[in-house]
């Protein structure tokens, strides 16, 4: 039974290793047990499959995808090419990313090597919306506790998050794969993923933070945590596990490297969720005092010094820091009433997530993230002590993340005004 | 009697008669007249469209239009399998209605330009390459309806959601509260109905059969947003 268990498992792996030459053929084969199935199979590749390498079998591939005469790139017919998949194909592709194993490559088992941009698009389209609606929701939803909230619908949220979201979708692929290919010149024994199948990598794995971002609704601390961390690591792991095969005949360093780059951006991106930055949410008349009544800490003394988390690296906002504007802005920052070592942590990878905005872009970018919800209760507040404790260490890594030599002058108390809920 | 040489089958003896085979048989007796007019249809209205159409009053012309639009509102007002909006389709209906839905949704204020509301080109820019972008991936999964038949039809079923709006201003007349909220709310989900039904009765049955649901997923998103918009519309 153990022999015979093996043999399955076995043979489905090279079935697909198969499958990836022959993208038309169908599954059907890899359901037989038995040496006849084997040979059967081997049959059909022309005998090359025993002797399978990894460089033959991705030069296969390219050699059989170019034997069916593609339409040139500016015919209709070549983009309808990346669309040619059914509903049960996109659903089954979504139920693939949602549940990641070790052992199967989303590319290989899922995609069968026909990518399509049906998927990544829409499930951009949807994260985008869907994150603007929920910060909207957040924002209602505080004003019901909390009158004195002015509400606005803030729709320009939703173009800060799709030119987010396209821009990771889009950007960071091409990244991947330019530098999968280089490594493929420098050893030549690496896998390769076309373009496309990167593309649909990361946007499939993008959709579970969909469901993700709609639970963050609910006004529980560790529960909007607990989802971000599941979401985040269903997603990395997601990547993960397909990239797995493709870098490890590479180097240990480069393949190491990679895989925490990869999951660093993810990590940066689901946090960008999390945090809204309240640059975009600049909303007039909101009276901090009644806001933070409950929090002990007084804002009311520095009502100018309100500031949004991201919205201080911009320009305009450089400028309200040292000139002190007379129009407040609120910061719908979430932190947690954890310990201080869990604030540090919080803290300094708001300062990493900085760094990336910074060096990443030319101007402010204000990634979408999540209005606090919870700003009214009181459990919530903030205490100066834990603060103050850090003060140094803060004023320290601003000065090391910023270039503005303006934000260090205020860059204590600006981190204190900062985390305010 | 018209006489017609047929042999019934013979079942495996006679060999298979080719078709009409009996017809020189037949022989018309006198009293039956064979007389009459053959006439072709002309549309001989074509050439009397076109010289008269530039002589007509302004006021017919406008008419028309309007009562062409008017007619595929009927019809999406009550949604039935006619093909009228995708026979004549036309952009007048979807130009009236976005504009009409850009104009009621803009803030009137300017307190803050980047805390509102959409604008009137947010609006207008969500709409059209809203529904450009549906009708391209419409037809890019294969779908055999054109580009401007599918631009029509989503166009025009933004009418239910264009009556939502009218019906959320006078609603927020009075005083604001929860029922206030509510009321809107109602009004608001069952156009948003409206509109889905409407649309994808007009658009489902030009995919194949199993992509409908990727087609109709973008139009669901599409009106949606725009049901959304009408929802967190305040007026400051």
């Amino acid at each position: 039974m153990a022999a015979a268990d093996e043999l399955a498992f076995h043979e489905f792996e090279e079935a697909t290793n198969l499958l990836a030459q022959t993208p038309n053929e169908t599954t059907t084969r890899s359901d037989q047990l038995g040496p006849k199935g084997h040979v059967a199979v081997a049959m059909d590749s022309g005998g090359s499959y025993g002797a399978e390498d990894e460089v033959e079998e991705s030069d296969k591939t390219e050699l059989l995808q170019e034997e069916k005469p593609q339409p040139g790139f500016w015919t209709f017919g070549y983009y309808q090419s990346f669309f040619d998949v059914d509903t049960s194909q996109v659903l089954d592709r979504i139920k693939g990313s949602l549940l990641p194993r070790p052992g199967h490559n989303f590319v290989r088992h899922r995609l069968r090597n026909r990518p399509d941009l049906y998927g990544p698009f829409w499930i951009c389209a949807t994260l985008a919306f869907v994150l603007a609606i929920t910060g909207n929701l957040t924002l209602v939803l505080a004003q019901r506790r909390d009158p004195s909230i002015h509400y606005s619908p803030q729709f320009h949220k939703v173009t800060v998050a799709s030119i987010t979201i396209y821009c990771y979708a889009w950007l960071v692929p091409l990244a991947l794969w330019g530098f999968l290919r280089w490594r493929k010149g420098v050893r030549e024994r690496m896998g390769l993923y076309t373009f496309l199948e990167t593309v649909c990598v990361y946007g499939y794995s993008l959709f579970v933070f969909i469901p993700t971002v709609v639970l963050w609704l609910i006004p529980v601390p560790w529960l909007q945590w607990l989802f971000g961390a599941l979401a985040l690591a269903l997603s990395a792991a997601g990547l993960v596990f397909t990239l797995w095969p493709v870098v490890r005949e590479d180097t240990r360093l480069a393949a190491g490297v990679l895989l925490s780059v990869v999951v660093l951006l993810h990590t940066l991106l689901a946090m960008g969720f999390l945090f809204l930055p309240a640059a975009a949410s600049r909303a007039h008349g909101i009276s901090p005092s009644s806001y933070l009544s409950a929090s002990s800490h007084n804002v009311a003394t520095h009502p100018t010094e309100v500031r949004g988390s991201l919205g201080r690296l911009s320009p305009q906002a450089q400028e309200m820091v040292t000139k002190g504007s007379p129009e407040t802005s609120r910061s719908f920052c979430y932190f947690p009433d954890f310990s201080y070592k869990a604030n540090t942590f919080i803290f300094y990878a708001k300062v990493i997530q900085r760094i990336y905005i910074k060096a990443g872009e030319g101007q402010s970018r204000e990634l979408p993230g999540r209005p606090s919800p919870p700003g009214g209760l009181p459990s919530l507040g903030r205490t100066c002590s834990s603060w103050s404790i850090q003060r140094a260490g803060l004023e320290l890594s601003l000065s090391s993340a910023t270039s503005k030599s303006g934000v260090v002058r205020n860059g204590g108390t600006q981190l204190e005004e900062n985390c305010l809920c | 009697m018209a006489e017609a040489v047929e042999s019934p089958g013979d079942p495996g003896t006679t060999t298979p008669r080719p078709l009409f085979a009996g017809l020189s048989d037949i022989s018309i007796p006198q009293d039956i007249p064979v007389e009459g007019e053959i006439t072709i249809p002309v549309r001989s209205r074509v050439r009397e469209f076109d010289n008269s159409t530039l002589n007509e009053s302004v006021q017919n012309t406008i008419m028309r239009d309007l009562k062409a639009v008017g007619k595929k509102f009927m019809h999406v007002l009550y949604p039935r399998k006619s093909n009228t909006l995708l026979r004549d389709w036309d952009l007048w209906g979807p130009l009236i209605l976005c504009v009409t839905l850009a104009l009621m949704l803009q803030r009137g204020s300017v307190d803050s330009e980047k805390d509102g509301g959409p604008q009137f080109a947010e609006v207008f820019v969500i709409v059209w390459f809203g529904a450009v972008t549906i009708t391209l991936n419409s037809k890019l999964l294969g779908g055999n309806i054109s580009f401007f038949q599918s631009l029509c039809v989503l166009g025009y079923c933004i009418l239910p959601l264009t009556m939502a709006m009218l019906v959320c201003r006078l609603v927020l007349l009075a005083e604001p509260g929860p029922v206030n909220f509510m009321v809107r709310l109602f009004v608001v989900i069952i156009m948003f109905a409206w509109s889905i039904v409407a649309s994808t009765a007009f658009l489902a049955d030009s995919q194949p059969p199993n992509r409908k649901a990727l087609a109709v997923y973008p139009v669901f998103l599409f009106y949606f947003v725009i049901s959304w918009m009408i929802l967190t519309f305040t007026p400051q």
